[in-house]
């Protein structure tokens, strides 16, 4: 019985005369390097399929007349293996594919990047010959030539190993390179296709002819990363460093909430370059462009180095001590907290222990709940969805995605909002069982690469199908399915309701994946005006009374009503009922109406702004505070999975983080009047405890759970769809990953990556308007419009446009003040006089 | 009687020293010319159009025992050309409280591009002014060079620079002598970089 069981699991072979049992199927060169037997490689990679494509790895094996590749050859019962450490035949293999290797490599290691870290340097120095008898003439090739704005390849450094096409087509699914050509000119290039016009050969501007395929791809900084010479360089980091000039620090992208983990390089004070960290549980070995190359904000010329306060007389802002800025700060604050009270948004990309600190000072400092980290459209809805289902809540994880039999998504489109979730769908889909389903009103890029069925929704209509639609429910009956939902359902009147009334009804797991770094713990950390510090609802007495026992205060001191959201914050600034406003890293573009929030800001009476560069608010602002970027402080992001991805600082500066700056306006401020120890104890400063990140973490370990009971789901009805008269649509949005988002200003090389802008429209709508691809279409609303290049999209409801949100030319919000699900106005061409006169006068 | 005889010997040696060849040296009338591998300060050769042998690798910088050597890579345009090919030293600095004259960055050099002159007046007052730029580093133009960036006008390709480059090597000739102040080299980073040390 254990025989067979044996035979069907394990077998047994010798290396280099060491016996070892291995897994059926295994790779020679895994089990070998188990072992601590390094057989060299290129091409072999352990995420991607085996190609044996280098022959660097040759082993001998008894009973095989040549040696044999062993990234490619399975374990056998009994099998001999030598490699070049007991086999005269496999060294001497290895020599000599190691000479074929650098027969047509250019050996240019003084200019190339690679140099000091490159694999087929090292390997040709450990296993190579001493001498090569190829005396003729190299093969030559035009010097880098532009696969993308960002990724270079030099064909004549290339050995074949095929490992970039490989992961542009079983990883990211874009096949924006391929191998092309035959014999000695078989090469890697981009896609062209002459006979229609492409122009893609080497004149260092692939995808411009007419039968090029344009480059698309937001992962192609990975293969740069594994790139085993250096082919593919980055032209970022392009000659601007050794390996040995370097530090590495390995830290956590500070982007989307796929929570990758990274390596930050670091020379002369500077980040140069970031990598892709290896964690198995979430990134596996990838990560996506935008955090590969979007750092450069950290060192703009716009980043606020010294605080600022408006000066009494002349009304601007100018430079000022710290001592100065906080003591104003806090002056400001204490009589903006007596005189209407003080509204905080935190912002998505605070780090666990900054949102803490945020929650922390409104409660004890502010004495409001009127806190409220969502910088995007919102609802109530979803700040009771996220109370009930989310807050403290770790259930679905990147393992769980790739082994599910089903997921259903909405309101989510992972390639552009959630890369390494959209990597892990894509994996389990090709790799596994997981079937997707796409509650979306077409079927994107994204959704069409990990083979999605669609359910073609016209905005608004998501809570309607996911409370009716029986596929849904059929997709998620399979025990272990999952259903993913995105920060935008926030908008659809009863579609988090609905959500999470499915979830109950089929047993299928729930995930909410938000878009930014340090929304999930800005939830768990109590920036929410309905939740304290660990999901705690602020109306119940027994959670008020955990938090101030955390917090050693009395009881009473804790509001208890719960707060405005910020769409209530900002309309209450704007009216001018409110004292105050702390803002921490918040675009005014990205709320719902920026014009409102704009008009919230300078109506507020006075505004305390946190920031890293000069922003919107920065310039409305009565004193701006500077913070540290990611890069210069450490803490900890929760990612869409709930999974804590602390990290450390990768430059050691004198700038301070969100949470001590707040613990020194906070020393600065008065007991609010109406605290209950006010009375006895008038001295003067809050003790915040949030100058220190271990401090914050020690604070937050300590807290035991929650046992206040956890509120219920909210139970929203769904609204009727809006209705469309002629040449009107509902509009349909989100933003693509690459877009004009703070973090990625002044970015020109990443930006050159961007997927273009074009406004979709189904093909029925593209009729009645008469327009093709390419064509202007003009979207507009009584505040303003938008035109740009039509895209007549197939799947696409006939009443639906889709828009990306925050591109070049198309920034739904502050052109057109409206969200997804509203009705806007389409035509053909141009904006008209009509449209234009409506945006001047509006 | 012991004493007498013992410091009539000491004089003794006196007295013969005065007769014999006088070694100190008229530092710094006339200053004495060092043997011809004399490892005195270094120099960054130029190729024969002017334009320079260095590509910014930082193997200089790599074999330095002292780390007195910094290097900064920049690309070669088309329109700005300072070196052949894809690569040149956009920061190029020799700091001279650090380095001991070793000559491993020499030997390290691919492209001869470093090599040290018989120059050995590098004391300063600061120590700012032991760290040597481009500005100072680079040899001076000699007749028929032309100040970079420039395009390559001794061939199409960097190929065509090294194939031959023995039979060609450049110059520095005569920069052992040239007080860097007369140095044209223009090296708005090497200068930006200086500062900001
Ligand atoms: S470009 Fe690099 S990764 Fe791609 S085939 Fe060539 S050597 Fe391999
Ligand atoms: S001097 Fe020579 S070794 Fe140093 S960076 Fe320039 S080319 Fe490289
Ligand atoms: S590593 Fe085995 S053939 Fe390339």
């Amino acid at each position: 019985m254990t025989d067979v069981a044996k035979k069907v699991d394990t077998v047994t072979l010798t290396i280099d005369g060491i016996e070892v049992t291995a897994e059926k199927g295994e790779l020679v060169i895994r089990v070998a390097e188990r072992m601590g037997i390094a057989i060299p490689r290129f091409c072999d990679h352990p995420l991607l399929a085996p190609a044996g494509a280098c022959r660097q790895c040759l082993v001998d094996i008894e009973g095989q007349r040549k040696p044999v590749a062993s990234c490619t050859q399975t374990v056998a019962e009994g099998m001999v293996v030598k490699t070049q450490l007991t086999s005269e035949v496999a060294a001497k293999a290895q020599g000599g594919v190691m000479e074929l290797l650098l027969a047509n490599h250019p050996l240019d290691c003084p200019t190339c990047d690679k140099g000091g870290e490159c694999p087929l340097q090292n390997q040709a120095m450990t296993n190579g010959r001493a001498d090569s008898r190829f005396k003729e003439h190299k093969r030559e090739y035009e010097k880098p030539i532009h696969i993308s704005s960002q990724v270079l390849l030099d064909r004549e450094r290339c050995i074949l190993c095929q490992r970039c096409t490989r992961f542009s087509e079983e990883i990211a699914g874009d096949k924006f390179i391929d191998l092309m050509d035959r014999s000695s000119g078989e090469q890697i290039n981009v896609y062209r296709d002459d006979f229609f016009g492409g122009r893609g050969t080497g004149d260092g501007q692939a995808g411009e002819g007419e039968g090029d395929v344009p480059f698309n791809s937001y992962f192609s900084g990975n293969t740069i990363q594994i790139c085993p010479v250096g082919a593919l360089t980055g032209e970022q980091y392009r000659f601007r460093a050794r390996p040995f000039d370097l530090v590495s620090t390995p830290t956590t992208c500070e982007h989307c909430a796929s929570g990758c983990s990274m390596r930050a390089d670091h020379r002369r004070g500077k980040v140069l370059r970031r990598l892709a960290g290896d964690d198995p549980a979430v990134n596996e070995e990838w990560n996506c462009d935008k955090g590969r190359w979007g750092f450069q904000y950290q060192t703009s010329s716009e980043r606020i180095l010294n605080p600022l306060v408006r000066d009494a007389d002349s009304g601007e802002l100018r430079e000022a001590s710290w001592s100065e800025a906080l003591l104003a700060a806090a002056e400001g604050l204490t009589a903006a907290r007596g005189n209407g009270g003080v509204g905080v948004l935190a912002g998505g990309r605070l780090t666990v222990e900054d949102a803490y600190a945020y929650a922390k000072f409104a409660r004890l400092a502010l004495g409001t709940n009127d806190i409220d980290f969502r910088a995007r459209p919102l609802s109530a809805e979803e700040a009771d969805f996220l109370a009930a289902t989310v807050a403290g809540v770790s259930d679905v994880t990147y393992t769980d995605v790739e082994n599910a039999p089903s997921a259903v998504i909405a309101g989510l489109e992972p390639e552009e909002e959630s890369g390494i979730l959209f990597l892990r769908l894509r994996k389990g889909h090709l790799r596994k069982k997981l079937q997707v389903t796409a509650v979306a009103p077409y079927l994107t890029r994204g959704f069409d690469k990990m083979g999605a069925a669609l359910i073609p929704t016209v905005p608004g209509d998501e809570a309607r199908v996911l409370a009716e639609d029986p596929a849904v429910a059929a997709a998620l009956s399979a025990p272990g399915a999952l259903l993913l939902v995105g920060e935008r359902l926030a908008t659809v009147p009863g579609a988090l309701s609905a959500a999470a009334a499915l979830a109950a009804r089929t047993g299928a797991r729930l995930a909410w994946v938000p878009r930014r770094a340090g929304d999930r713990g800005a939830i768990d950390a109590g920036c929410l005006p309905n939740l304290l510090p660990g999901g705690r609802p602020v109306g119940d007495p027994a959670a008020r009374a955990e938090i101030s026992l955390a917090w050693d205060t009395d009881a009473g001191a804790l509001p208890s009503r719960p707060g405005r959201d910020t769409n209530q914050i900002v309309a209450a600034a704007a009216a001018g009922q409110l004292g105050g406003l702390l803002v921490a890293g918040v675009d005014p573009a990205d709320l719902a109406d920026p014009r409102l929030a704009e008009q919230a800001l300078d109506a507020a009476g006075f505004v305390v702004s946190l920031e890293l560069r000069h922003s919107a608010v920065t310039r409305r602002a009565n004193v701006v505070l500077p913070v540290a970027p990611a890069a210069e402080k450490s803490g900890t992001y929760l990612n869409w999975e709930g999974r804590l991805r602390s990290f450390d600082t990768v430059l050691k500066t004198t700038a301070m983080t969100d949470g001590r700056v707040l613990e020194a306006v906070a020393a600065l401020m008065d007991v609010p009047s109406n605290h209950p120890t006010a009375a006895q104890n008038p001295t003067k400063g809050i003790l915040l405890g949030t100058g220190d990140v271990m401090a914050i973490r020690r604070e937050l370990g300590t807290m035991p759970p929650s046992r206040a009971d956890r509120p219920v789901a909210p139970a929203v009805a769904p609204a009727a769809l809006p209705a469309t008269g002629e040449h009107e649509a509902v509009l349909a949005t989100w933003h693509h990953a690459i877009d004009q988002s703070t973090l990625l200003e002044g970015d020109d090389v990443l930006a050159g990556t961007a997927r273009p802008p074009v406004a979709r429209i189904g093909s029925e709508l593209a009729a009645a308007l008469g327009v093709i691809d390419g064509d202007a279409v003009t979207v507009g609303t009584d505040r303003g419009a938008i035109t740009l290049p039509a895209e007549v999209t197939r799947d696409l409801p006939a009443r639906v446009v889709w828009l990306p949100t925050n591109s070049p030319g198309s920034t739904v919000g502050r052109s057109l003040g409206v969200t997804a699900g509203a009705v806007v106005r389409l035509s053909a061409g141009k904006a008209g006089p009509l449209l234009a006169s409506s945006e001047v006068t509006a | 009687m012991g004493t007498f005889t013992g410091s009539f010997k000491g004089f003794g040696v006196t007295f013969a020293h005065m007769f014999r060849k006088v070694i100190t040296t008229d530092y710094p009338f006339t200053p004495p010319t060092p043997a011809p591998r004399y490892h005195g300060r270094h120099i960054l050769n130029r190729h024969p159009d002017g334009l320079e042998k260095c590509i910014g690798c930082e193997l200089c910088a790599w074999a330095c025992p002292a780390d007195a050597i910094y290097v900064e890579g920049a690309n070669n345009t088309d329109e700005q050309r300072f070196s052949p090919g894809e690569r040149y030293a956009g920061i190029y600095q020799i700091n001279y409280a650090r380095c001991i004259f070793c000559g491993l960055c020499i030997e390290a050099c691919p492209t001869r591009s470093l090599t040290m002159s018989n120059e050995y007046e590098l004391a300063r007052d600061n120590r700012q002014d032991l760290i040597f730029t481009k500005k100072e580093l680079l040899a001076p133009l000699l007749p028929g060079m032309e100040q970079p960036p420039h395009p390559m006008r001794l061939g199409d390709t960097d190929k065509d620079y090294y194939v031959g480059a023995l039979e060609n090597p450049g110059t520095s000739v005569g920069a052992e002598r040239a007080p860097w102040a007369t140095n044209e080299a223009e090296d708005a980073t090497g200068q930006a970089s200086k500062e900001a040390v």
